[in-house]
């Protein structure tokens, strides 16, 4: 299987190759880029499903010629869980970006498009296989430089641009994190093969953990290392945010997964420190998400909140494994995986379904949109679906992922004793509370921008998108059913990645799993008794209106005669509330420019805007001390080429001494 | 045979609209009036039942499918919920994560079935709905968390079953906690004073009538169907905690759990007979009011 | 009897985070009067045996104080010097609230880790007894006021006497009686030191003390 994993791999390399020569007829380009892609992720895709119903993991080792550097790739269980939403994500994503950006046919290079998108797919899909260090880093790399790339796609734009330097900054300082970790590893073992790690004594273990933590984190947006996410995904065309936030952040979830089967026996902190990671990002990640007007910013923020509750999941899992509570570490990490291949389809289909809204109604600012249901039925039926299933709602898949979690947490409170089952109640209320943020949320989003009526001209003229586009959004609709409904069947997947992070038998994993698959049965069958019930009642109301009067009139205007569609609730006036509330987090800028007069003749008007807490509080005054530190230290910088010189020369000779001086053995 | 598990959801899919019905008699009696008959809530449905409909032109299937999968809900829902110690129809552990997903899935449709009209009035209703039921969900969980903490199940039937006197005299603080928090999020989130007043006559007070305004015949009917298992399904789990007293016979049990649901109505009239609505921004320290509450629960059942 | 402990305990972490919550100076007055009604019965429900003669003398005189007492002249007080109802805290009243749950636990886990004496019965006593003393300190450094923080003072004596009760086997008369008299007198003097510093300045924000310096 590792062998159709790489041919896919060689396969995403060769489209880029082609698309890149083709660069010259963008209709080609787009046909060789997007063909190749899908072939690709299909042949990926095969392999790891092959390997997730039980096939053999397989390694291939070639040498490479850099020192501590060899071609070292497997495919093992974990590997292939991530792979399977990677594959199946941007696979799908090139079939619709092959009908997206059509319209930038002549204006940009679709060719240079094609080329980063299939390097970014095959970058992923290099590191979840890599088993070597280098080869991971060089990897890791590509996915950032690639995705950068694509991030600066419209580069034009001012806030394009600028979104993109954040986010190649941000990525970076999560590299050195990495680069360290990697350095620190190879100190210790003298190897940088992942199979060659030895079990690694606590007081080093811990630290590396945290390197993990804080340089995978960046990728994967923990709070609060999530700055980059809410500029970089709106920048991003459609099908690439989707990639980024249904997949690539994932990588980050995968590669500190695969540090901590690395790491040896995990402390009790080690969970800990994911659950107050967990609590931050998730409950954060809904606020900001509720503040939010541009739908893509949204559901960057929303991305924040899910990768909070995977947190979660991973942390209860540690402190079931600490707490020798089989039952509870399963939860935690099936939950948390289960919830990675989830997110990946429903927020894949969010961000193509907010894509399919800006290309048929022209923005993406909720308040310039409405009544959007009317014009594209298809993508507003499943943007619901996808709603609904990203609020964690039964009968749906994000139910089913949030439930082992939530199930993990009232586990955790109610069976184990200390301080784990104050993590378990911590993890039910955060739970409980991101839950209902995130039903605010997701009815806002829904609600404004494809019910009522529409707001502006534009969104009254907006069209559905062409099959291409259609196709990938109602696919994925359908697999948030799929997954909802065969929760049992689902569930029993995760039993092989689960026995590759916990040092247990298969076949234990196995047990747990079943008698999860047995309650999750119960689940289902009043799934199916909630939608015999929905037949039922449509029919009677169907019976009961047959030969009645039904009218249409205009909406029930509590008598005054002259409303207009602006007079609906805004996104703004919607989230207001729950804002206000939480005020002394979110810092929401307001701007009034109010009547005056007893007669006012000058318009109005009254706007609000959230940034990131985290950019202007932390991170923008930390950056503008490191510039005028920079600033005074540019006395250095002469331009005279002795000046140089002498810099070296001072450099070396201070190593010396003190490598002969000081540091002697 | 039949057994009241099963006799129980059928009970509550008769006997649920009784509850508003007995509500408000007792409101009308602290007025000094003869208030409406008993039976009136059946008699409303029964007329909206026969009406035709009259829908606004922006909306969409969304409207229509939010009093149905209102009221498939909470039929579902009185599946998972025991009564008098019984176990109930379905019991299975998580159950309770169940009974919260179906109560927000209902409230989803119900804030998009408002928003799908464009009118601002129910805009703002749906809104307010959005913003409470944030806030009393996790006191809802973290309240049955404390009891589960209590009886070590973590099924709603096992939990349910264990609650007894016995249980009461050992750790009475911890469980009247948890119920208080129960009682405030029953009344939350069935719109009933003091968060909401069902009788306001202004739409710029109202939160959930506010929402249904466009709603008329055999979706009205159901909006109000659905309403009121709701609020049958709610107050069996208060009630499940404040009257623990089992007999041998479970039908007798059975019995008594449904009397404390009609004592429970009485009391809500009361309470709403002699209290004012909470202005909205104070609704919010309520409902966390309600979540200090169950977690001071849990601090007291931890040792 | 445990059960009895539980709700007195419940009732003081309570009336804590009513106080840290509340927004009227009457409000605050009251409710710690009744914390203080309701701490003078626990030393009666975690002593061993029948109370003695000296336990409820002494427990009468603790809830005539804190409860009738002080709140008689903390209310005379404020009408006197004319004092605003408003509690104008530095921290709003919500995150007040939240802070007050934190340091509850802060406390339960801090408690968990102190050694203490087997005569407790609720092993909750001391953690509420810390909670109290933290809540009293917050509520002498987050508000304006000199009277709020009179009742901050009150409050930590409150968990100082929650404390005794759980390190003693019986409280020594005097030392309590000491403990009593130094709050009896630190609210009286205050007393009359509000109506003059009333009188002198037409405020008594404490925050504004600081232009006194030359």
């Amino acid at each position: 299987m590792i062998l159709l994993t790489l041919a896919g791999v060689v396969v995403l390399v060769a489209g880029a190759g082609l698309a890149l020569l083709l660069d010259r007829r963008p209709k080609w380009a787009s046909f060789a880029g997007a063909g190749m892609a899908m072939l690709g992720c299909a042949a990926v895709f095969a392999a790891s499903f092959r390997m997730l119903i039980g096939g053999d993991a397989e390694a291939i080792r070639w040498p490479w010629s850099m020192p501590l550097g060899a071609f070292s790739v497997a495919l093992d269980p974990l590997s292939a869980f991530f792979l399977l939403p990677i594959a199946a994500l941007t696979g799908l994503a090139a079939l619709y970006g092959a009908e997206y950006l059509q319209s930038w046919t002549g204006r940009k290079s679709l060719g240079m498009a094609w080329f980063w998108y299939n390097l970014l797919a095959a970058a992923m899909i290099l590191a979840v296989i890599a088993r070597n260090g280098l080869l991971f880093l060089a990897a890791w790399e590509m996915m950032a430089l690639a995705s950068f790339f694509l991030v600066a796609f419209e580069d034009e734009q001012e806030r394009v641009r600028e979104a993109a330097w954040t986010y190649f900054i941000a990525t970076h300082l999560g590299t050195a994190f990495v680069v360290a970790l990697f350095a620190l590893l190879a100190a210790q073992t003298g190897t940088l093969d992942f199979d060659a790690f030895g079990p690694i004594s606590a007081p080093t273990s811990g630290l590396l953990f945290i390197l993990a933590v804080i340089g995978f984190g960046a990728k994967a947006g923990f709070v609060p290392l999530h700055v980059w996410l809410p500029e970089a995904h709106p920048a991003a065309p459609s099908h690439v945010s989707a990639v980024m936030s249904g997949v690539m952040i994932k990588t980050g979830i995968y590669a500190l997964l695969r540090m901590m089967t690395l790491l040896g026996e995990p402390q009790p902190w080690w969970g800990w420190t994911l659950i107050a990671i967990g609590l931050a990002s998730g409950v954060l990640g809904a606020l900001f998400a509720l503040a939010q007007h541009d739908l893509k910013r949204l559901l960057a923020y929303c991305s924040v909140e899910n990768i909070g509750i995977i947190a979660l999941g991973l942390g209860l899992g540690v402190l079931g494994y600490t707490a020798r509570s089989p039952l509870l570490a399963i939860l935690g990490f099936g939950g948390a995986l289960l919830h990675v291949l989830n997110h990946a389809i429903f927020k894949g289909l969010l961000f193509l379904a907010a894509g399919a809204v800006a290309h048929g109604a022209g923005t993406r600012e909720m308040d310039r949109l409405g009544g959007l249901l009317k014009r594209m039925p298809w993508t507003g039926a499943a943007f619901a679906v996808g709603a609904a299933a990203i609020c964690g709602l039964p009968p749906l898949n994000g139910f089913v992922s949030e439930y082992l979690v939530f199930f993990g947490g009232f586990l955790g409170g109610v069976s184990i004793s200390g301080h784990f089952a104050t993590a378990g109640f911590l993890a039910v209320a955060a739970l409980a509370l991101i839950g209902g943020l995130a039903l605010a949320a997701f009815t806002k989003a829904f609600g404004i921008i494809f019910l009522g009526e529409a707001r502006t001209e534009a969104a009254g003229r907006a069209h559905e998108p062409g099959m291409a586009m259609r196709f990938p959004i109602c696919l994925l609709a359908g697999a948030c059913l799929l997954i909802g409904f065969f929760a049992p069947v689902t569930v029993l997947l995760l039993a092989r990645p689960i026995a590759a992070i916990l040092p247990m038998g298969e076949h234990a994993v196995d047990g747990y799993l079943l008698a999860m698959a047995a309650q999750l049965r119960w689940f289902v069958l009043l799934a199916a008794v909630l939608a015999a019930l929905l037949a039922a009642l449509a029919l009677l109301r169907s019976g009961l209106l047959a030969g009645r009067s039904v009218t249409e009139r205009g909406t029930w205007d509590c008598g005054y005669a002259r409303p207009t569609a602006r007079m609906q609730y805004t996104a703004s006036s919607f989230a207001q509330p729950l804002v206000d509330l939480f005020r002394a987090v979110l810092r929401t800028r307001r701007s009034l420019d109010a009547p005056q007069g007893t007669l006012p003749t000058k318009s109005a008007s009254l706007s609000t805007a959230t940034g990131d807490t985290f950019t202007h509080k932390l991170f923008r005054p930390a950056f503008g001390g490191v510039t005028r530190l920079m600033e005074r230290m540019r006395g250095v910088q002469h331009g005279r080429v002795q000046l140089y010189v002498l810099y070296v020369a001072l450099t070396l000779v201070a190593l010396l001494v003190w490598r002969l001086g000081v540091a002697r053995p | 045979m039949i057994e009241p598990r099963h006799a129980a959801p059928l009970l509550a899919l008769a006997l649920a609209p009784l509850m508003t019905g007995i509500i408000n008699r007792t409101k009308a009696f602290f007025a000094g009036r003869q208030g409406p008959p008993l039976l009136q809530a059946y008699f409303d449905l029964w007329k909206l039942l026969r009406k035709g409909a009259v829908y606004s032109r922006a909306t969409t299937w969304v409207f229509r499918a939010g009093p149905m999968v209102g009221v498939a809900t909470g039929a579902a829902a009185l599946l998972i919920v025991p009564l008098g110690g019984e176990p109930a129809l379905l019991a299975f552990p998580g159950d309770i994560l169940l009974l919260a997903g179906l109560l927000a899935l209902a409230r989803f449709f119900i804030i998009a079935a408002a928003l799908d009209t464009g009118s601002a009035f129910e805009g703002m209703g749906a809104s307010r709905e959005a913003q409470f039921s944030a806030l009393a969900e996790p006191a809802l969980l973290l309240s049955l968390a404390a009891l589960a903490r209590l009886t070590g199940g973590l099924s709603l039937s096992d939990l349910f079953r264990d609650i007894t006197p016995a249980a009461w005299v050992e750790n009475g603080p911890a469980l009247a906690l948890a119920a208080a928090a129960l009682v405030i999020v029953f009344l939350a989130e069935n719109a009933r004073i003091p968060v909401d007043d069902p009788n306001t006559h202004l739409e710029l007070t109202m939160i959930h009538e506010v929402m249904v305004l466009d709603h008329g015949g055999p979706d009205f009917a159901y909006v109000l169907y659905g309403a009121a298992l709701k609020l049958w399904v709610l107050g069996a789990l208060v009630i499940g905690v404040l009257v623990p007293w089992r007999g041998p016979n479970p039908w007798a049990n059975l019995a008594a759990v449904v009397a404390g649901l009609f004592v429970l109505s009485v009391a809500v009239g009361v309470v709403e007979s002699c209290m004012a609505r909470l202005r909205l921004l104070r609704v919010p320290q309520l409902l966390t009011v309600a979540g200090v509450f169950a977690a001071l629960a849990i601090i007291l059942l931890r040792r | 009897m445990s059960a009895w402990i539980d709700g007195v305990l419940v009732t003081l972490i309570l009336t804590n985070l009513a106080v840290l919550g509340s927004s009227r100076l009457n409000a605050c007055i009251r409710i710690i009067a009744l914390q203080g009604v309701v701490l003078g019965l626990l030393p009666i429900l975690v002593g061993e045996g029948a109370p003695t003669i000296r336990m409820t003398l002494l427990t009468a005189a603790t809830m005539g104080l804190k409860g009738a007492v002080f709140p008689w002249l903390l209310l005379r007080a404020l009408r006197v010097a004319g004092i605003r109802r408003e509690v104008e805290p530095f921290i709003g009243y919500n995150w007040s609230v939240l802070a007050g749950l934190l340091s509850l636990a802060a406390s339960v886990w801090l408690g968990g880790r102190l050694p203490m004496p087997e005569t407790a019965r609720s092993s909750l006593v001391g953690p509420v007894a810390l909670f109290m003393i933290f809540c009293g300190l917050f509520v002498i450094v987050s508000r304006r006021k000199a009277i709020t923080q009179i009742l901050g003072y009150i409050i930590m004596e409150n968990g100082a006497y929650a404390f005794g009760v759980v390190l003693l086997e019986e409280i020594p008369v005097l030392v309590e009686l000491g403990i009593l008299m130094d709050a009896f007198v630190a609210v009286f003097v205050m007393g009359v030191a509000i109506y003059h510093i009333q009188r002198e300045f037409d405020h008594v924000d404490v925050d504004q003390l600081d232009t006194l310096k030359g």
